[in-house]
């Protein structure tokens, strides 16, 4: 989230899609209709269902999943035919009147450098125009043909009305509805804010689902203002944390990135991380980069990390791939090229697309280790539950091993939340039995494997054996010293240019501003810095005092960066430094510094007339309606179809789907067609219950005991089904029995002319824990994910559905 | 409903020193009464801030706990409710969040180290030092024989494709940084979170 929870109340319309906050986050959502009765707020709902979120909504509109980038398109469409932008802020604040190189265009369905072989793109045609200095040429009267404004408008030209309605099947009255309400909040005092979670990211095209929405909210005035941004609902607790610590194959904590093959050295591995402006004057951050990493290093591997060995550089594994994300990983298991798997707190059988697909690259492993609090279904693969677990145990030679750890009330620590707040919180109890944390147990692989490559040698051991590990209790750090860690401190006395000594050796920073590329300074996650400070830990704050009850809360807890509380916060200001929103200011310019009630995202001195851009992290200094090279799929978005579609893409039919997904040849055989799976199906969470865990919780076990999906009263009258009977739900890829619901609340749409029916599929049981044994979702869902970040395409696949009967009595589970 | 009243204030006064209700100010009032009716069930509890283990709207929670923290006190979590101070949920909890204490005391919660042999159809209990012990050498055989120092032209790698590892998205940013050290200093490639999941 660039916003916070309560910064939601400040809005004016309020965009839920993509997501449904109502059931899915049910306490954040109550901002919403903070926002509805103390501001007036119009809340609007695009969802291929009619969800709670939609009941309390004030315009729902239906739509096809899978068809977002559409809908979007057609909406910067109208945007920009009625003119309906903010002009002062798109033409200072976003890249608008830079002029795009010769070279650059976009045909059917593909833009230039397409390579079919490789499904890539050559992305040198995706960029400015260069002057001498190698700044980027601008127009700022707009003129230029080449000029992201009209390239945009161009590109976006074939989106009309009709389009979208023939592609989305959401009927044109709703979406001009929908469009009038969004182009309200153009005017400079008027905010929208987005809300939106697995509903955009879980499709073949979900990176630029997010994006086409963030061009609509950069031409609206919309980022870094009271009540506006985008703002993504995480789902797990801390999986904003563990994206920051970067717990993704190819990231290091705080967004650094690991090396590549191609990186031979650091310094080369450099040349492509300091971006240099590409506008005079601008902040463009990441020119800190090699603080950030010097500093990483010297707290992972302290005295060992030198500047005669690039800061043990070599010591990081590097990437031959754009990463060995979930899908890539299962693939090589299925190829037995993966020996071993650890599932910390993690079920991957239920959570991974192609259940059956899972369960036999498992089979394979050598080894598995899980380590959870609870009995998962990953952690008895190889057991046989009958036809939601078939499986013979005989025949599986995999090694299991079966962790119990600790639960949240059972330590200490930070969780980052949604909108970045790191929030401590401390032990209650012990964990049962010999329950151990996560920290000890990873701890105690660690302290063996050390023991017996310093014994033995083996393969490369000096990663392992100076890795920094100066903990209290080598045996169970402690969470308050890896939290240091990652706050960072000073390892030589600091001096300011005065030679003063602001820091001293040993001490805990302030912040990242101290952080230093000689070697002076360590930091774990240069983003955390100053969570922890020689005045204490931040994170442990509960001042929830709040000025002018704007929903900012400075000195609750800490978020990063820098306990900033509102992303480009900047931008709330017009370039002369005056709130667009006079009754919402953020920060303002007081003619010597900038103030507000947040900490400025921005230079705190910067004159407003030195015109340095409020998107401190782009090299432009500007938000990008044109992302140059930063997207797989292209610089602006366009709609693809899912791998699984019921119609042909009407745009351009020989490119129907994301022409640069990395589809694996095993899952492309096990795409289906609308000829044999007519139907579109989605899958989604319910209120009672949070992924595969609340089946284990007796009280939510009762209030959704069972398997189901949800079927439209047209279809299930088409097909002779009843209200709870029984159905057999099929992919390509599996089969699942389970009662349907039939419901008023998905209704078919009308897609290129023909009706089109949407079947729900709650995703929340297995074989383990409290309910009924169930299939799962996942043994229907597709195994293809966004080309940027390979997030399964869960939202939008096909399936059949035809009646059955009640199956046999389910046996007693021999767990 | 006077009468309520008062054995309100009574009990308000008898939970004073160990819960949140003295945050109230009633003060002493009633205390001399208060043996005389049925504690309030958080009276001998200790409390605990926390945050919820669920999503990601991170709603403040308050653990009650039997046991006073002393050495050999056991604590048992009794109770857990929404944190009225926090600015988000302030007090409110959503049907996930109202059952915690049934995921924190689920019968399917795991109490002990299991281990399941190659082609057997059961676990058996085992102890730690079994356990890891045996992930720990099984981890270097596989690392040991299938470590890619250099790849074919010549360039110095160090990575470990063989063996991966999915990290837990409900645990703390403190586990997240220990555990990205030792599956980094490894050399791990295979290594993912729930971001997308």
């Amino acid at each position: 989230m660039t916003n916070t929870w309560q910064d939601i109340k400040n809005a004016d319309v309020v965009l839920c899609m993509g997501g449904n906050a109502a059931e899915a986050h049910p306490c954040g959502f109550k901002w919403v209709i903070e926002a509805k009765i103390e501001n007036q707020a119009k809340l609007v709902v695009v969802d291929p269902r009619f969800t709670r979120t939609a009941s309390v909504a004030d315009l729902y509109a239906p739509i096809r999943p899978g068809t977002d980038i559409a809908f979007l398109s057609g909406v910067v469409r109208f945007l920009l035919e009625k003119d309906a932008i903010q002009h002062d802020y798109v033409r200072a604040f976003t890249n608008a009147g830079l002029i795009v190189k010769d070279g650059f265009g976009f045909e059917d369905g593909l833009f230039t450098g397409y390579n079919e072989q490789a499904r890539s793109y050559d992305k040198s045609s995706w960029d400015y125009e260069l002057d001498g200095q190698g700044h980027a040429r601008i127009d700022d009267t707009w003129q230029d043909p080449r000029c992201v404004i009209n390239l945009l408008r161009k590109h976006v030209d074939r989106y009309t009305p009709e389009m979208v309605s023939r592609i989305c099947g959401t009927p044109q009255d709703k979406y001009l509805e929908v469009c009038d309400l969004i182009a309200t909040t153009a005017a400079p005092d008027k905010a929208l804010t987005s809300m939106f979670a697995l509903g955009w990211t879980q499709h073949s095209v979900g990176s630029q689902n997010i994006r086409t929405m963030a061009m609509v909210q950069l031409l609206l005035g919309n980022v870094g203002v009271a009540g506006g941004g985008m703002n993504a609902l995480r789902g797990h607790s801390n999986i904003q944390g563990l994206t920051d610590v970067g717990l993704l194959s190819a990231a290091m904590p705080g967004y650094l990135t690991m090396p590549k093959d191609g990186e031979a050295t650091f310094e080369r591995y450099m040349a492509t991380r300091q971006f240099k402006p590409l506008r005079p004057g601008q902040t463009s951050y990441w020119q800190n980069y090699r603080k950030f990493f010097v500093s990483f290093q010297k707290a992972i591997y302290g005295d060992a990390a030198r500047a005669d060995n690039d800061w043990a550089y070599d010591w990081l594994p590097k990437l031959d791939n754009d990463g060995y994300d979930i899908l890539r990983a299962f693939e090589m298991m299925t190829n037995g090229e993966v020996n071993g798997y650890i599932c910390q707190g993690f079920n991957p059988l239920q959570a991974f697309p192609d259940r059956g697909k899972i369960r036999g690259a498992l089979a394979k492993l050598k080894f598995l280790v899980t380590m959870d609090p609870l009995d998962t279904e990953t952690s008895r693969f190889w057991q046989d539950f009958g036809p939601q677990n078939p499986s013979d145990p005989a025949k599986i030679q995999t090694e299991v091993f079966q962790l119990p750890t600790t639960c949240f009330a059972e330590e200490n620590g930070s969780l980052v939340n949604s909108s970045r707040w790191l929030q401590w919180h401390w032990k209650a109890a012990e964990g049962p039995g010999e329950a151990r944390s996560d920290i000890w147990i990873m701890s105690g692989i660690f302290h063996r494997m050390r023991e017996m490559y310093r014994k033995e040698g083996g393969a490369f051991p000096d990663p392992i054996l100076n890795l920094a590990w100066n903990y209290t209790d080598p045996v169970s750090p402690n969470p308050e010293e890896l939290a240091k860690d990652m706050n960072g401190r000073a390892l030589l006395d600091l001096k300011d240019e005065s030679g003063a000594v602001t820091l001293r050796a040993g001490q805990l920073l302030d912040g990242f501003a101290q952080l230093r590329d000689d070697g002076t300074t360590s930091s774990g996650c240069w983003i955390f810095s100053g969570c922890y400070t020689e005045q204490g830990n931040q994170m442990a704050r509960r001042d929830a005092t709040d000025p002018r009850e704007q929903g900012i809360a400075p000195n609750w807890a800490w978020a990063w960066p820098a306990n900033r509380r509102i992303l480009y916060n900047r931008a709330s200001a017009d370039p002369a430094g005056n709130p667009w929103n006079p009754a919402k200011p953020i920060i303002q310019w007081n003619g010597s510094r900038w103030v507000g009630i947040d900490v400025p995202d921005y230079a705190p001195t910067t004159k407003p007339a030195d015109a340095v851009g409020p998107f401190i992290m782009n090299a432009e200094g500007v938000g990008r309606l044109f992302a140059r090279d930063q997207m797989m799929e292209g610089p602006f978005p366009e709609h693809y179809e899912p791998f699984e579609s019921p119609v042909p893409n009407v745009l351009h039919p020989k490119v129907p789907t994301n022409p640069v997904a990395r589809v694996f040849a095993n899952d492309r055989a096990a795409f289906g067609t609308a000829q044999n799976f007519p139907y579109v199906a989605t899958t989604y969470r319910l209120t009672e219950h949070f992924h595969f865990w609340t089946k284990h919780a007796l009280i939510n076990a009762i209030l959704q005991p069972e398997e189901f999906i949800e079927i439209g009263e047209v279809l299930a009258r088409e097909k002779g089904i009843a209200q709870g009977g029984w159905v057999r739900l099929s992919s390509k890829r599996g089969v699942i029995v389970c009662k349907a619901y039939v419901t008023k609340r998905i209704r078919p749409l009308v897609v290129n002319g023909k009706p089109t029916h949407v079947i729900g599929v709650p995703l929340h049981w297995g074989f383990t824990g409290q309910a009924r044994k169930g299939y799962g979702a996942n043994t229907l869902t597709p195994s293809v994910g966004d080309a940027n970040t390979q997030t399964p395409e869960f939202k939008a696949f096909l399936v059949n559905v035809e009646k059955t009967g009640a199956p046999a009595p389910e046996r007693a589970a021999d767990v | 409903m006077e009468l309520r009243r008062r054995g309100f204030i009574k009990l308000t006064g008898a939970g004073l020193a160990a819960s949140t209700l003295g945050a109230i100010g009633f003060g002493a009032a009633g205390e001399a009464l208060a043996a005389a009716v049925r504690p309030f069930k958080l009276t001998a509890t200790s409390e605990t801030r926390n945050t919820c283990t669920y999503c990601s709207v991170a709603c403040g929670v308050l653990i009650y706990s039997l046991g006073d923290r002393a050495k050999n006190a056991k604590s048992n979590i009794i109770h857990i409710e929404g944190d009225p101070d926090h600015p988000v949920n302030r007090g409110t909890l959503c049907p996930k969040g109202s059952a915690l204490l049934d995921i924190v005391h689920a019968p399917t919660r795991l109490k002990a180290p299991r281990y399941r042999a190659p082609g057997s159809n059961q676990f058996k209990q085992v102890s730690w030092d079994f356990a890891l012990d045996r992930i720990a050498t099984l981890m270097k055989q596989d690392r040991d024989a299938n470590f890619i120092a250099k790849n074919a032209d010549g360039t110095t790698v160090n990575r470990w494709t063989s063996t991966g590892m999915l990290a837990a998205s409900a645990s703390s940013s403190e586990t997240a940084y220990l555990t990205w050290k030792v599956a980094r200093a490894f050399g791990m490639l295979v290594f993912d979170n729930q971001a997308r999941v």
